[in-house]
């Protein structure tokens, strides 16, 4: 079992994931924006940062990378993939998820221990029960999830909305959205449920010695390992 | 070239004279412009290098002390931390957004220039009231640099300060701190060496902006004319300072490199003279090699052009393919554009003419040192004698403590820190709102802490004492979390410097600053002078801030400020009746006046030593530095962090709020299961202590005159800055 973090210029967070995945006794390992293919993996990390500088809409530049249509022909082979924070931006950009991120609504960056709820979903990659809270730190500037109404209600209706922003109690409140997310939605996946994007990073959160002290992210870590055993 | 020239360039007629001795003949208008930029305040340290010459500079986990980018000390198990802090004051007064930005830029380079991997920033700020829409204007737009920057550069901002006076509301001052880890096998310097190796330059390509920085914007007081300045402060752009980051780490990991400096202050022109001084070594430099933003740019703009991300690598012949290489796939532009000679010669070359050939060192090393008149102020004499015991107490003093909770300097700094990233790196264990942030160090057992201090108030009555003060709180800061205090560096804020009594203030602060490090063993391994912090004549408080960094040997005893339920409150140290200088008489009197605290550097040591142990032995379970606002502000933000009250006795032989807001230093709140042991202890140690009464509950309550929720103090202490900026 290995996980394929993929490294583009500007990606930030790509250590980070290598140490959590490593850090729960998977595997893993960088592959760089300029292969051709993912080598050998049985999932794959798009991680956080600012890839290229995200100086234009941010993922809009990633999606075009050497290694794209490896992972999107890796995605729509069924093959697990966890696009986190960046990664969301550019699965959104590539086609691989619906909806768009957008600034935030505060139009500062926020970093923050996060609670967020699952929900009732298809997503084969959370380790963690329907309504469960999470808390796992959210830290970005352009994280406000959008998506017309038309596509919001199919995507609840297939189960594509994997968590919601909410507080401590698991309640959806103004307050507790740290960007404006249409309808607090912090992770959606595809129709098949193998391909998850969340704003909110859970490789920040699998070790409650570091960060903000939680380690609720190993529902998400943790579950991209059991799945990719499975896969 | 012409003395008027030169006067336009910062330089003196003496010093113009001095160029042509040096030369023996006139100088070129490219030399001019080099002189200009490397004897400027900034990069020459002319009027402050014969009083940091006094500073205690050695120790034994010194590795390199000041001269060369930073400071680096041993941390164990072959590691190095490379540390320093840093000023971009005037660029962010002129352009809050880049100007900041380019701070946190400069600062990682001088890191990266190691061949460390950069781990934290902290920022230590300061501004005029925030009641001002100017004020508010300027921090949000310096606090947007920093996390636009460090957010996207994937360094953890972990820590600083934000603090507000009057005094700054012409000169904010914004400081970064850099921090890195490197192997001590691998730390490189920053010089030129080996007859025939090559220079390459790396990053942006040179534009004109920026040029002037340290001469026009850095070495000059401000004026009307500020705004006009603008085009001399630089933009930052941060992913190609990330990818030149990433190649500079690689390049130095694969030992190729025989030096390595950034690009700062006075670009290209100091980068080349620094590295040859220090290497005692010549450089041919060819400007046409030089890739530019723009066609038709002068000699002296190539030289002393201030584009950011930048890097000179040195190198030998035979891997220079290999650098390129390692540049090419990270996208990063790298160029020869020098060869080291013998002589100690600077000659630089422009369409095949010479148009400088001066000697490297009499840039770099052999500028002008100024002794400057220094006189201490009348004005002082009053400011002191004026002491707050006598202003009106408190009717109330739950109120009175609220509001002090509330208050600009004491509040919360979580709408600061919240737009920061800080804890990329998976390597914070405490970040930002703690005594100090602590940072594991990965493949070890051990952690960092780092604190920056500074208290300008302080400093304006007494600046040897308030100095003293900012040492010795830097050091209490890093101490509660368990480490112990190694070494520091330091950011030395202040005014006019042509001014005797601003001369006066900074001899009697690095005297102050020497004097603390001497007594409590951590050396100064470097840091930055910014003189010329006026605006018409209103000069800043003199404002030295100090970066202290400690180790942790065993991180997973690490102590936060929050205290668990149950446990006995004692307090290291005495409190006297100290009020100068303190937030309780700004903020209920706006009152500047008296005498700081009284300082004993022995009685310090011993109290930052005991912390240690009673850590060590797992004998205390917090600690909490008690310093603005006192007793009452330490013991609420005890409550605040762990949302666990506590009922307290006061100390009765002392008036009620002059014992609730002293800030009488070399102070600090300790909790334990039973006071007995840490009683004990202290006593052994030589550190007076007394217990202040047991933790639990919702409320805190100070027996007699006192009882407020713990809610209550979170809701003024996190409510304030939100209200105030809003």
């Amino acid at each position: 079992m290995n996980v394929g973090v993929i490294q583009f210029p500007g990606s930030n967070d790509e250590l980070d994931a290598v140490w959590a995945v490593r850090h729960l006794g998977g595997e893993a390992q960088l592959v760089w924006h300029g292969a051709s293919s993912l080598g050998d993996v049985d999932a794959v990390v798009l991680p956080g940062g600012f890839s290229y500088g995200d100086y234009l809409r941010c993922g809009a530049i990633a999606r075009f990378a050497k290694v794209m249509p490896a992972v999107v022909d890796f995605a729509r082979s069924g093959g697990p993939v966890l696009g986190i924070c960046n990664g969301f931006q550019i699965l959104c950009e590539a086609g691989l998820l619906p909806g768009a991120l957008v600034r935030n609504e505060g139009l500062k960056f926020v970093c923050r221990p996060q609670p967020i709820r699952v929900e009732r979903s298809i997503s084969s990659l959370v380790d963690a029960g329907e309504g469960e809270v999470l808390v796992i730190p959210v830290k970005h500037g352009d994280g406000r999830y959008v998506a017309s109404a038309e596509l919001l209600r199919l995507l609840v209706a297939e189960g594509q909305v994997v968590f919601r922003y909410c507080d401590a109690q698991g309640r959806s409140t103004d307050d507790a959205n740290p960007n404006g997310a249409t309808g607090g939605i912090a992770g959606v996946c595809n129709e098949a449920g193998n391909v998850l994007g969340m704003m909110p990073h859970p490789e920040h959160a699998v070790d409650a010695s570091v960060g903000f002290h939680s380690a609720d992210g190993v529902a998400v870590i943790g579950g991209l390992l059991k799945r990719a055993v499975r896969a | 070239m012409t003395v008027a020239q030169a006067a336009a360039l910062g330089l003196t007629e003496e010093e113009y004279q001095r160029i042509v001795e040096t030369l023996r003949r006139e100088p070129t208008a490219a030399e001019l412009a080099m002189y200009g930029a490397m004897w400027s305040e900034h990069c020459s340290y002319k009027s402050s290098k014969i009083y940091l010459k006094t500073l205690p500079t050695e120790g034994p986990r010194i590795v390199m002390g000041p001269g060369e980018s930073a400071g680096i000390i041993d941390i164990g198990d072959g590691l190095v931390a490379v540390f320093k802090l840093e000023s971009h004051n005037h660029p962010s007064f002129v352009e809050p957004v880049q100007g900041a930005a380019t701070g946190v830029g400069g600062i990682v380079r001088d890191i990266i220039s190691a061949g460390a991997r950069p781990v934290a920033l902290l920022d230590p700020l300061r501004f005029g009231m925030p009641d001002e829409w100017a004020q508010r204007h300027l921090l949000g737009g310096v606090v947007a640099g920093i996390s636009q920057y460090g957010n996207s550069i994937g360094i953890p901002t972990v820590g600083g300060e934000v603090k507000f006076d009057p005094c700054y509301r012409g000169n904010p001052l914004v400081n970064v701190m850099c921090i890195g880890i490197g192997e001590a096998a691998h730390v490189q310097r920053a010089r030129a060496e080996g007859t025939g190796n090559v220079a390459l330059l790396m990053g942006s390509k040179t534009g004109r902006d920026g040029i002037g920085g340290v001469s026009v914007l850095a070495s000059r007081p401000f004026d009307a004319e500020a705004e006009a300045k603008r085009p001399s402060v630089q933009v930052g752009d941060p992913f190609t300072e990330k990818v030149v980051i990433e190649a500079c780490l690689e390049i130095a990991r694969r030992g190729l490199l025989v030096g390595l400096q950034d690009l700062g202050g006075a670009g290209l022109c100091c980068a080349t003279s620094e590295t040859a001084s220090r290497g005692m070594v010549g450089l041919d430099l060819n400007l046409d090699a030089v890739p530019l933003r723009e066609a038709g740019m002068e000699p002296f703009e190539i030289l002393t052009s201030e584009s950011q991300e930048r890097m000179l690598a040195i190198v030998r012949p035979d891997d220079v393919e290999q650098a390129l290489e390692i540049c090419r796939t990270w996208g990063v532009l790298a160029t020869p554009v020098a060869r080291v000679k013998d002589g100690g010669n600077l000659t630089v070359t422009f369409h095949g003419e010479v148009v400088a050939d001066v000697p490297a060192r009499s840039l770099a090393d052999e500028g002008p040192t100024y002794h400057r008149p220094a006189a201490r102020p009348d004005w002082i004499d009053g400011l002191r004698a004026s002491d707050p015991l006598s202003l009106d107490a408190p009717k109330d003093l739950g109120e009175a403590l609220l509001e002090l909770l509330g208050s600009p300097n004491v509040c919360s700094k979580r709408w600061v820190y919240q737009q920061y990233d800080s804890i990329v790196q998976h390597n914070t264990l405490e970040g930002p709102g703690g005594d100090a942030a602590v940072l594991r160090i990965e493949g070890t057992p051990r952690a960092l802490a780092i604190s920056t201090d500074g208290n300008g108030r302080w400093c304006q009555l007494d600046p040897r004492l308030g100095a003293q003060l900012a040492v010795a709180e830097a050091a209490r800061n890093v101490a509660c979390t368990g480490a112990r205090p190694v070494a520091i560096t330091n950011c030395l804020n202040f005014g006019n410097p042509e001014h005797p009594d601003v001369m006066w203030q900074f001899a009697e602060a690095v005297a102050g600053i020497g004097e603390a490090c001497r007594a409590l063993g951590t050396p100064v391994t470097g840091g930055n002078v910014s003189f010329y912090n006026q605006t018409g004549e209103t000069q800043i408080h003199p404002t030295p801030v100090i970066g202290m960094v400690g180790v942790l040997e065993d991180a997973s005893k690490r102590l936060g400020i929050g205290w668990p339920a149950d446990h006995d409150v004692v307090l290291l140290g005495e409190t006297r009746a100290e009020l100068g200088g303190s937030e309780w008489a700004w903020v209920a009197h706006e009152h500047l006046g008296g005498t700081p605290p009284a300082l004993d550097l022995d009685a310090e040591r011993r109290l930052l030593e005991l912390v240690a142990t009673l850590t060590e032995s797992s004998v205390i379970a917090s600690a909490h530095d008690c310093s603005d606002g006192g007793l009452g502000v330490a013991l609420s933000e005890c409550a605040i962090s762990s949302g666990v009250g506590a009922v307290i006795e006061p100390d009765r032989s002392l008036t009620p709020h002059v014992w609730l807001f002293s800030e009488s230093a070399s102070r600090i709140i300790v909790t334990a299961p039973h006071a007995k042991a840490v009683i004990e202890m202290a006593k052994a140690a030589g550190v007076p202590s007394i217990p202040l009464g047991r933790s639990g509950g919702a409320r805190l309550e100070i027996s007699g005159l006192l009882e407020v929720p713990v809610a209550d103090l979170a809701a003024a202490f996190e409510g304030a800055l939100p209200r105030l900026l809003s």
